[in-house]
């Protein structure tokens, strides 16, 4: 954990969506380590590392407002999905026509988000690889990519925009000076979140795993919460 | 595209309804706690695809076998172009790869068939999309990324009761014993100006082949889609600003939060109701908007950040 880094993400609105209430989202109270993750690696990524979440204040009030919004339907499916089978016919030189009508297959979807977020994110990466994309080993593979994420972070680049769950709702994103500022006074005391998604498990199968989220004056210890549910399972 | 785009859209109504709520009776949308007005990012992203299948409505697909990009849309409205779109798409012959016995991976097929629908679809290059494959890897992610329209002011909800001179069904003239009238309501706002913020991801662009050509089309179709966009809900709906941070790095040289902060919209005599765009004064860096950089004008910044006005 040599090689942490810190930062502060906020924005207008956030979506962190819980899986079990997806067609009609509901957010999460909170960002979730993989939302975290996803930020991220919109600012720096490299095949050879894996952000490792450390730490999530919550820096701002929890508050919640309700938007319904046309989306896409496709019959039979659950999201707005281009079917394969259909562009590779088109491909072919087919004469079907290869489009949606949206107001055909109209879905009014509500989703409970959040409003004026902002959270602190404390975390390192482990080193996967410490090659180069061209087979060639740097002296201090760690320092090359920690120095590269902190540039972009104090500069505000990134490779995309980063996101607070979805696309629409954009994230900004800064270096934190010193302390992480203090958390709202109602989320001071200790808090229980439930079983919140931790991550998804891209290497089993897209196999999501779950943790029990404790929140300590403001500050989710991701670590520690998973070492709790590991030993609360038994597993 | 070399470069990273932030950019600021502003545009108002007048007396109309950008964007009714399904929720609330199709009431135009207001942010509960704050009573701002709110237009979301795919009603924005409905008018950008109208306007690109009405100004290419000729040319739908028609460069896409010369290897150019193709302007079809995906996601349609039929009121906007009610005709067949049945269209014989010529592509490379897909069986290739097997016929030339190597492996029919079918991450090879999702790749080929990803990158022909980015080759075709303006909508699918630009916002990106999903597509149905057995595993997760056919997702376009579109590097233009739009956030939801909010009002600078709360908004004022005005309800007007209408009447018809003439009924639909044959019972109900008879019930009103040929009276024929019948109430309904409608909604709007008398005045009220939104600001968008959107963001363009240089290398999300590499990755589904959102040209230069793509962008100008962009912003032709922000500047002009709310003239195409027509309604007896809309009212006077007007593209007002449309302020783009380029940056000289592709990944971006200053935080957008940064850049966004340095343009501030405000009424200028807070005290009396705003009914009109003049009623509000726009500026960068404090100085007003029209002489710090007047439309279509393109302004240097600092830290190899350059502004440019489009409207």
């Amino acid at each position: 954990m040599s090689h942490g880094i810190r930062m502060l993400v906020w924005g207008d609105d956030a979506c962190w969506t819980r899986p079990e209430m997806k067609a009609e989202r509901v957010s999460y109270d909170v960002m979730t380590p993989s939302g975290a993750r996803g930020v991220l690696e919109a600012i720096y990524w490299k095949p050879q590392i894996r952000w490792v979440i450390d730490r999530i204040h919550v820096l701002a009030p929890i508050r919640f407002a309700n938007i319904r919004r046309n989306e896409v339907a496709v019959a039979g499916d659950s999201g707005h999905k281009i079917p394969a089978g259909k562009v590779q016919a088109a491909m072919q030189g087919g004469t079907a026509p290869l489009c949606i009508y949206a107001d055909e297959n109209r879905q009014q979807r509500a989703s409970l988000v959040l409003r004026e977020v902002c959270y602190g994110i404390e975390a390192h990466f482990d080193l996967l690889d410490a090659r180069e994309q061209d087979g060639s080993l740097p002296a201090d593979p760690t320092a090359k990519h920690l120095d590269q994420f902190n540039r972009r972070l104090r500069k505000g680049a990134c490779h995309h925009r980063p996101y607070l769950g979805c696309r629409e709702f954009a994230a900004h994103f800064g270096p934190v000076e010193g302390d992480f500022p203090s958390c709202p006074e109602n989320l001071r005391g200790e808090r229980d979140l439930g079983f919140m998604l931790h991550d998804i498990d891209f290497a089993d199968g897209m196999t999501p795993r779950f943790f029990r989220a404790r929140m300590v004056d403001g500050v989710i210890d991701v670590q520690a919460c998973l070492a709790a549910t590991r030993e609360m399972l038994g597993s | 595209m070399q470069h990273r785009y932030d950019f600021i859209y502003l545009f108002d109504v007048r007396d109309g309804n950008p964007n009714g709520d399904p929720d609330a009776g199709n009431l135009p949308r207001v942010d509960a706690e704050t009573g701002h007005g709110l237009v979301t990012d795919v009603c924005l992203k409905r008018k950008v695809r109208n306007f690109v299948i009405l100004s290419h409505a000729d040319a739908l697909g028609k460069n896409a076998e010369d290897g150019k990009p193709g302007y079809d849309i995906y996601v349609r409205e039929k009121a906007i172009l009610n005709q067949q779109h049945e269209r014989a798409y010529t592509a490379e012959n897909p069986d290739a790869t097997a016929k030339e016995g190597k492996r029919k991976g079918a991450g090879d097929q999702i790749d080929k068939a990803r990158q022909w629908m980015c080759r075709n679809f303006y909508d699918v290059r630009t916002f990106g999309a999903v597509m149905s494959t057995g595993t997760n890897c056919g997702q376009v992610r579109g590097p233009v990324q739009l956030t939801f329209g909010r009002s600078i002011d709360p908004v004022v909800l005005m309800e007007h009761a209408v009447t018809r001179v003439a009924v639909t069904t044959e019972a109900e003239s008879a019930k009103q014993q040929g009276d024929n009238r019948t109430m309904g309501r409608k909604f709007t706002i008398p005045y009220g100006l939104y600001r968008t913020h959107g963001f363009i991801s240089a290398p999300l662009a590499a990755d589904t082949g959102f040209s230069d050509a793509d962008l100008g089309l962009f912003w032709k179709a922000l500047s002009q889609m709310f003239d195409h966009d027509r309604s007896a809900a809309r009212g006077e709906m007007s593209a007002r600003a449309l302020l783009v941070f380029k940056h000289q790095d592709r990944l971006g040289n200053a935080p957008a939060h940064r850049l966004f902060e340095r343009i501030t919209v405000a009424r200028r005599d807070a005290n009396e109701p705003a009914r009109a765009f003049t009623d509000y004064e726009v500026r960068l860096d404090g100085e007003m908007l029209d002489q710090a950089i007047p439309s279509g004008q393109v302004k240097e910044l600092k830290n190899d950040v350059t502004l440019m006005r489009l409207i």
